[in-house]
């Protein structure tokens, strides 16, 4: 990999594993506007980088939704307006192939180019120096490429629509035979070669990041900063980096095979006598013998610790959003870290639930039923924890605060419908059912991007000194939590009354024809979700420019990366640093104040 | 007290120029970028852990697997095996001769190094242009299939070492590493072990067992 | 303001999503035919009643967490407000509390857990599909799923796959109503198999679903509760039901579709003997 030298060459390194000496940077030359805001190795740029581009693949992805939930409620019927720039030649209706692109690209853009980065990507790079108090990431330089490493990625995700046949239609999980075969679906052409190398850069991207994030977070903190000092965010944060680590090759070496598969003829997917539309790859001279439960398991063995890193920076974000505008410390802070770790460490022995039907060993099936079950444990842990938090506390009821307690909500709903999910004979009647596309929604949706939301206002006022407007932020989250429960709570229904998922039209069948109102419900729900969030993107921008100047701390936080000018300079903090307390001191009797900062010393010595 | 948002106060609140950088190292006594390839070794381990998990659960489910010995030129690859763990062997050795400041060693060993990887390459390719000369492509079969995967990410994996080794070695002649400082020798000779291993591990799967 | 808005609507949630078990269709749509309802289908398989049950068991430890957890998070929402307060309690946690909520949900989980198990085995354990002696039960018909329709492939009146008089039922696959000696409904054993890509053959009204994977053949079986489809049946017109394609197979995926008819004994071997003629009849 690249510079892999510290950011300040090997002379004279204060002692291993010393408190901090300081030394005085002179070379404070004027940075020209390429350097600083395009190709910036600073962690602050490129977290804000990260950042907008996902807000604006969020847009895209949010109208591949708005698409797909018109063809649910209304099905081949004209699109008004953009039918006819989308699909003039059909009608100006979505046709089925251009249905399973839909939602295979919708689901792709969304957790690779909206919540992974956000989460680890924006949020990752913005707090993890502020927050333990260095003044970059490690390996700055690795930094910078991994935001450019998402160039090529987008670069392959739009190549791979504009391909002959369509975008690729093999659903974000890709399954083969129906992703390798070209004679299955007109997206398995070309395109689908397209989104492999996608995922494939996303994946580069992230590894770099990871690598980046693990080091910095053990070898940088501030003289003071001991890891059970550590605010809960960055403990989060360190954890999907570990994740990230040990479960994404997993998926680049998948997806490697499967390109392989399609471009060399290779046989690791493609059972021996396949024929699919009278086409034999044998016969076409590809080898053959391979297994396609194969590729589910490597697939599902990165996706599923990937559910948790979209899901455990959230819980860290939240916990730390929770307990600043409750003012009162986080209850239970090392429960909270233990239960994230082992979170994460059976995330790593349970992916096997995606496969109850798959025809799989039942007796694996049974193993993984229960490591899976047993995840609600640790979980369980936190969100009393959260309760804890509230419990006697003095909540102000911020724009932060009110997505922070709506994640709360939303993760209890779309955690407990993993319960039956996780049971094994329950599963069967719901497995691929709208039930699956209800929790998930809870939990990434209700989530994941409640709990960026609570993090962009709260974070908002230190990346650019400025606050964001709170009354539009009350009625942002006042629309999108309605609307939000809107959509996705109905869709349990619709998974209880049996409608599968994936299905461009399912009112042929009795079993669903009587559903066609409720889906109507749902989607008019999911227009109102989506215009709702003009407030947000009128207040982001707006508030960017002309919002309230604040200063350092508007808050009254007690986390360092508060004791820095908003928005911090190059090298982030302009005064001496020494962490003397964990992050969450509010309401401490011993001063006056309502809280005590990390940094602040009570010994007298200095203040 | 107050729970309003406090006022913007230039006199506190602007940023103080010219302010003094901080370089803290906590955590293990290990350099930072030493610690961070470790890591970066482990998705390499992970990496490699899909592809060999692959071959192995992919092997068993086949009613019948070649023998490899029937297919693949097994006695000139142990050669090659061999020159690569020499190659191991000789970074090791350059790394003892920097460390003692013996420039000249350091150059013969890490040249040598440089060579033996050069050379496990060009066998690994003349290998393969034999094997395509007859015929047996990735698309043949499962043997071959994997046969290619697996020792193709790996000879990728040599290529990037050997031009690693190749530029610090270029940095070395120029005089930029001594016994005060190699680490940069260090963190490519650790990637190129590791290169070494799994080979080792690849080896006895692929070609022996 | 905010703060009763907020808790109106925490508080909303809870009730709503508790309301949601208890009918609430019926509220909102009216009375109206069983199947036209957002709650499941009835089921009349052997297997049915259990995984309802195990659902329903689910719900209830599910049902009990949510209120306390949701309530908790009302009420809070409601008290701790920073107007009324004027020093939050300075806390850092408890041990007792941890403990108390490590082992209570871990408690629940561990029924959970276990409660699932006979009921899974009985479903998909190989010996589920096998007489006392461990040898597999005689297989009453192949289910072929291609893109993108069903076949049912039937060994003919011989019982014997292979020999000439094997027919193929397209679209619809028909069940006899079997009992063995003591009066239960006997298994009945398929092959299930794939000519192409992932299928999934899903029956809603059996409460059942299993991928079909290209190079795989599965062994399944099904079991068809008697008195139980009785009762479906009096309640709809249509004598059959949906065989719904449930795994992502293609442009065509959502209209893969069959139907599913069980005929009692007598009426079954009528229809064998009807598809024989239909097939073999001008050869
Ligand atoms: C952020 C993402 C996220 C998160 C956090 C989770 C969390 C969980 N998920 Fe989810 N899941 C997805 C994203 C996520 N999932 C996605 C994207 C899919 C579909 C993929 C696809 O097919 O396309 C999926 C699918 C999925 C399946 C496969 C369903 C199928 O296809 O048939 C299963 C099955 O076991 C499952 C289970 C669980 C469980 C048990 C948890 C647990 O971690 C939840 C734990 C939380 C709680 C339980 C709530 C809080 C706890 C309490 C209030 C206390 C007490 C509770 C009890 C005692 C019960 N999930
Ligand atoms: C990971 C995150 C994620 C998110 C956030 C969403 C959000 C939404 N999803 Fe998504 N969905 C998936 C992941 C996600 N989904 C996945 C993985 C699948 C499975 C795919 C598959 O089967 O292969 C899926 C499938 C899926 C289906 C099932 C399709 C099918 O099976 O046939 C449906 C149907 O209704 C649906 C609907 C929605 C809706 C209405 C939203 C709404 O919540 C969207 C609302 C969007 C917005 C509100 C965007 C607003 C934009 C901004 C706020 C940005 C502002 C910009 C700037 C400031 C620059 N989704
Ligand atoms: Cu066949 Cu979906
Ligand atoms: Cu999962």
């Amino acid at each position: 990999m690249v510079d892999i030298h510290a950011p300040h060459g090997s002379e004279a390194r204060p002692g291993m594993g010393e408190p901090g000496t300081t030394r005085e940077h002179h070379d404070h030359h004027e940075l020209g506007f390429i350097q600083k805001y395009i190709f910036s190795v600073d962690h602050k740029v490129i977290g804000i980088q990260f950042m907008i581009t996902g807000l604006i693949f969020f847009a895209l992805g949010g109208l591949f939704a708005m698409a797909i939930r018109y063809q649910l409620a209304w099905p081949w019927e004209k699109m008004p307006v953009i039918g006819s720039v989308l699909f003039p030649n059909t009608g100006q209706a979505i046709t089925p192939e251009f249905y399973t692109m839909l939602f295979t690209m919708h689901g792709t853009i969304m957790i690779f180019f909206v919540i992974i980065p956000l989460l680890t990507g924006a949020f990752g790079n913005y707090l993890i120096p502020l927050m333990i108090g260095a003044p970059d990431m490690a390996f700055p330089k690795l930094n910078m490429f991994g935001y450019w490493t998402m160039i090529p990625a987008i670069f392959c995700v739009f190549m791979a629509f504009i391909q002959p046949g369509g975008g690729p239609a093999a659903g974000w999980t890709a399954y083969p035979p129906l992703s390798t075969v070209t004679s299955a679906a007109p997206g398995s052409l070309s395109a689908q070669t397209w989104w492999l190398m996608a995922l494939t850069w996303v994946g580069v991207s992230s590894m770099m990041g990871a690598v980046n994030y693990v080091t910095t977070i053990v070898k940088m903190r501030a003289p003071g900063m001991t890891m059970f000092r550590m605010p809960l965010t960055i403990w989060a944060l360190f954890i999907a980096a570990l994740l990230q680590l040990f479960a994404l090759p997993v998926l680049t070496a998948a997806s490697a095979m499967q390109i392989c598969d399609r471009m060399l003829g290779t046989g690791f997917f493609t059972p021996t006598n396949l024929v699919v539309n009278q086409f034999n790859p044998e016969t076409a001279g590809a080898a053959a013998g391979g297994q396609p439960l194969l590729w589910q398991h490597l697939f599902w063995f990165y996706s599923h610790p990937a559910v948790y890193i979209m899901v455990v920076p959230a819980m860290g974000l939240a916990s730390d959003i929770l307990s600043v505008h409750a003012r009162k410390p986080v209850f239970g802070y090392k429960p909270m870290v233990y239960s994230m770790a082992s979170i994460a460490g059976l995330g790593f022995i349970v992916w096997g639930h995606h496969m109850f039907a798959s025809g799989m060993n039942p007796a694996l099936g049974m193993t993984f039923m229960v490591a899976t079950i047993m995840i609600a444990l640790p979980s369980a842990i936190k969100v009393f924890n959260w309760l804890g938090t509230l419990w006697g506390s003095r909540i102000h009821l911020t724009s932060p605060m009110l997505f922070a307690l709506g994640f709360v909500a939303m993760f209890i709903i779309g955690g407990l419908s993993g319960i039956w999910m996780a049971a094994t004979p329950v599963d069967i009647y719901i497995h691929d059912t709208y039930i699956v596309v209800a929790h998930f929604h809870y939990v990434v949706f209700g989530g994941s991007v409640f709990a960026i939301f609570a993090a962009i206002y709260h974070w908002f006022p230190k990346m650019f000194g400025r606050m964001m407007n709170e009354t539009l932020g009350k009625l942002h989250f006042v629309g999108t939590f309605i609307f939000t429960n809107g959509v996705f709570y109905m869709m349990h229904q619709l998974g209880m009354a049996g409608l599968m998922r994936r299905t461009a039209d399912p009112y042929d069948y009795e079993t669903y024809a009587h559903l066609q109102p409720l889906n109507e419900f749902i989607t008019i729900s999911a227009f109102l979700l989506f215009a709702w969030q003009i407030f947000f993107v009128w207040n982001f921008f707006h508030s960017m420019f002309w919002g309230k100047r604040v200063g350092r701390n508007p808050w009254r936080a007690a986390s360092i990366e508060w004791d820095t000018p908003s928005p911090p300079g190059h090298g982030n903090f302009d005064a001496p640093l020494r962490v003397y307390r964990g992050p969450y001191e509010y309401a401490s009797p011993e001063v006056e104040e309502d809280f005590v900062a990390q940094s602040r010393d009570l010994t007298g010595k200095s203040e | 007290m107050t729970d309003a948002i406090p006022a913007y106060d230039a006199a506190v609140d602007a940023p103080k120029h010219h302010h003094p950088v901080y370089d803290y190292d906590s955590g293990p006594p290990v350099d930072r970028g030493k610690f961070a390839i470790w890591v970066f070794l482990g998705t390499e381990i992970m990496f490699f852990t899909g592809l060999i998990g692959t071959y192995i659960v992919l092997r068993a489910g086949s009613p019948s697997w070649p023998n490899p010995a029937a297919r693949l030129a097994v006695d000139i690859t142990a050669f090659n095996t061999f020159v690569l763990i020499c190659s191991s062997a000789t970074v090791v050795a350059g790394l003892f001769a920097i460390q003692n400041d013996d420039r000249r060693k350091f150059n013969l060993w890490w040249g040598l190094s440089i060579l033996f990887g050069a050379f496990f390459v060009g066998v690994q390719v003349y290998e393969y242009w034999h094997l395509f000369a007859h015929d047996m492509t990735p698309n043949q079969d499962l043997f071959w299939s994997t046969f290619y995967v697996m020792t193709g990410f790996h000879g990728a994996h040599v290529i990037i070492g050997v031009i690693w080794l190749a530029a610090v070695y270029v940095a070395a002649l120029r005089g930029k590493y001594s016994s005060k400082d190699f680490v940069g020798l260090e963190l490519a000779g650790l990637y190129w072990h590791f290169v070494d291993l799994v080979w080792v591990l690849l080896f006895t799967l692929v070609y022996l067992m | 303001m905010m703060r009763l808005l907020t808790t109106i609507m925490l508080l909303a949630l809870l009730v709503f999503g508790l309301w949601s078990w208890v009918d609430y269709d019926y509220w909102l749509l009216g009375p109206s035919p069983a199947h036209y309802t957002w709650w499941w289908p009835e089921e009349f398989s052997t297997i049915g009643q259990d995984i309802d049950s195990l659902f329903y068991l689910i719900a209830v430890m599910v049902a009990v967490m949510f209120v306390i957890t949701m309530g908790g998070l009302v009420l809070f929402t409601w008290k701790y407000s920073a107007k009324r307060q004027d020093k939050a309690v300075f806390s850092h946690g408890s041990h007792k509390l941890e403990l108390l909520w490590t082992a209570v949900p871990a408690g629940l989980l561990l029924i959970i857990a276990f409660s699932q198990m006979s009921t899974f085995a009985e479903i998909q354990f190989a010996s589920a599909t096998q007489d006392e002696e461990g040898n597999d039960l005689p297989v009453h018909c192949e289910i072929w799923a291609s893109q993108f329709d069903w076949r049912f492939r039937y060994p003919g009146k011989d019982g014997r796959f292979g020999t000439n008089d094997d027919f193929e039922s397209p679209y619809e696959l028909v069940l006899p109503l079997q009992e063995n000696e003591e009066g239960d409904a006997k298994k009945l054993v398929f092959l299930l198999r794939s000519r192409d890509v992932l299928h999934s053959f899903f029956v809603p009204h059996l409460r059942f679903k299993r991928d079909a994977v290209p190079g795989m053949t599965q062994r399944i079986w099904l079991g068809i509760d008697d008195k139980q489809m009785e009762e479906v049946l009096a309640t709809r017109e249509e004598k059959s039901f949906d065989i719904i394609c449930a795994e992502l197979c293609g442009w065509g995926h959502y209209k893969m579709s069959g139907r599913v008819r069980v005929l009692p004994q007598d009426q079954y071997e009528a229809w064998v003997d009807e598809m024989t003629a239909q097939q073999f009849g001008n050869s």
